[in-house]
């Protein structure tokens, strides 16, 4: 327990004296505190805190992203603010607020452009990553003429960014190769209230999940001109739901070699799906409504967080068998997880237990805990590196 | 005095459609509190704001009736992802948590 704390003491001396030794930033990452509108920056070769930078405004439903050089953090918070965290200094390098309501955000292949996906007033807007300076600002103006919610953002490759209308049912590729002249190709009637999207790590598949209705909207991002097609008509409700007490989210998606695991909805299960040919192939019972299925990097477990009122456990799956060979409580009100870059720990926010824990993904067994105030999303810098997150 | 106040109005606002109605114990009053903030803020904001869910501040509540509240937390919006609330939430839970986004109760 001392340990975090005397890091913080050490690292803010480290980082005022101007003869900081050099360090890298491939071991660090972001733990939102979020109801202190706080976010944490860690090191996870000995899972310490390193700084606390403060002044975010409302992190709730907070997401990040890197810059490609692994240095900044761009956060997205729910009232609009994107701010750039400078992870070496522990320093705010940039704020704005954006707009009223956000959801989350990309940033392009190149590194250049951040995109903020909004709910109100819907749509992008799209900031010069180095200054913060608005470069775009795309409206989602649905086939009905009415604004709709944007969600499921992600970068493609290109200066492109892809996206889905939530009451419009549509999804949006906005092409920025000339920022002054954005382009933009829809895909109109995808289907119902999709809720949110994954992309899958070699940026070739857009799925989108759809809430209103069964099944799932999927994009060929190599093949456009095929449009888009519906896999999995079984996916969703279908008779006698559960309900979900909150929307399971796709972005944290596990593709574990051919196969894709998806939360399913309305359902205490686990789907896996054949990606060759995009059926279903098995299902694995869970604790409760997934919220997050979420691969070890090596693709050998997945790891399960749950909604309310069963988000005190985890349960690990393992892949090769497609059983459950784990279920463990790391604490209160488990939000998110992150896994290390090879996968050898994860690390799990317990928000009401006020602790971020950290566990050896071989032996199952808890190895860290820090202190922090009402934590939800982990976000390493791994991430800098892959499409899509 | 504030309980007698919140007493006074859960009961107001009940007092249509169910005639006994129980205030939750304070230490109910917490977790549904902490509820409120954080998972029906999942979808609606932290700060009631909105988000996939309607904004849920008093100013847009206001234009709904009481009781249709109480019946959308327990019962849900079918067709959309807003979910029935009924097998985590009793019919005075749901009837104070409305009395407290309406900001008549703390
Ligand atoms: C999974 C997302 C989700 C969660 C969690 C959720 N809601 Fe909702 N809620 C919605 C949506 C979406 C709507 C709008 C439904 C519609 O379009 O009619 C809604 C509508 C409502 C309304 C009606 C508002 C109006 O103006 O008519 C109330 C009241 C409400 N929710 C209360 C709650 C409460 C209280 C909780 C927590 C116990 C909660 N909700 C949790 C999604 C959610």
């Amino acid at each position: 327990m001392s340990r975090p704390i005397l890091s913080v003491a050490l690292a803010g001396l480290l980082l005022a004296g101007c003869s900081a030794p050099l360090r890298g930033t491939g071991d660090l990452g972001l733990v939102v505190e979020r109801a202190d509108g706080r976010v944490m920056v860690v090191e996870n070769t000995g899972s310490t805190v390193l700084a606390s930078v403060p002044g975010l405004g409302d992190l709730s439903h907070a997401a990040a992203v890197y810059s490609r050089d692994a240095r900044h953090a761009f956060v997205f918070g729910r009232d609009g603010g994107l701010t750039k965290v400078d992870m070496l200094t522990g320093t705010i390098g940039g704020r704005v607020i954006q707009s009223g309501n956000s959801i989350g955000g990309a940033i392009s292949q190149d590194g250049s452009l951040v995109a903020v996906a909004n709910y109100t007033p819907g749509g992008i807007k799209v900031f010069d990553a180095k200054t913060l300076e608005p470069v775009a600002d795309i409206p989602a103006i649905g086939a009905d003429g009415k604004a709709s919610k944007v969600i499921g953002i992600a970068d493609l490759p290109g200066r492109r960014f892809i996206y889905s209308l939530y009451d419009s049912g549509e999804i949006w590729i906005a092409d920025l190769t000339d920022p002054a002249k954005p382009a933009v190709r829809k895909f109109t009637n995808i289907g119902k209230l999709p809720y949110d999207a994954l992309i899958t790590g070699d940026g070739r598949w857009y799925l989108a999940g759809l809430f209103g209705e069964d099944g799932i909207a999927m994009l060929d991002l190599w093949n456009l001109d095929k449009g888009v097609t519906r896999i999995l008509d079984h996916y969703g409700k279908g008779k006698e739901p559960l309900p979900v007490f909150k929307m399971p989210h796709l972005r944290g998606w596990a593709v574990a070699g051919n196969e894709v695991w998806l939360p399913a909805i309305g359902h205490h299960q686990v789907l896996v799906v054949d990606k060759t040919t995009w059926t279903e192939k098995a299902r694995v019972d869970v604790a409760g409504q997934p919220v997050f299925a979420m691969a070890r990097p090596d693709g050998r477990q997945v790891w399960v967080n749950f909604a309310v009122p069963n988000y005190n456990v985890v349960q690990v799956i393992d892949v090769p068998s497609k059983t459950v060979v784990k279920t463990i409580e790391p604490g209160k009100a488990i939000l998110h997880m992150e896994f290390t870059a090879k996968g050898e720990r994860v690390w799990l926010s317990a928000r009401d237990s006020d602790k971020v824990v950290v566990y050896d993904t071989e032996t199952l067994e808890q190895v860290a805990e820090l202190p922090a105030a009402k934590p939800s999303g982990i976000f390493f810098t791994s991430r800098a590196h892959r499409t899509g997150l | 005095m504030a309980l007698r106040v919140s007493l006074g109005v859960i009961g107001l606002v009940l007092a249509v459609a169910f005639p006994a109605v129980a205030e939750p114990s304070e230490a109910r009053r917490h977790q549904l509190r902490n509820m409120v903030e954080q998972d029906c803020g999942s979808c609606h904001g932290m700060t009631r704001k909105g988000g996939l869910g309607s904004p849920l501040l008093a100013e847009d509540l206001a234009k709904v009736s009481a009781e249709g509240l109480v019946e959308t937390i327990l019962e849900g919006r079918p067709g959309t992802p807003m979910p029935p609330w009924k097998s985590i939430l009793s019919r005075d839970d749901a009837a104070w948590i409305v009395a407290y986004l309406l900001g008549e109760v703390k």
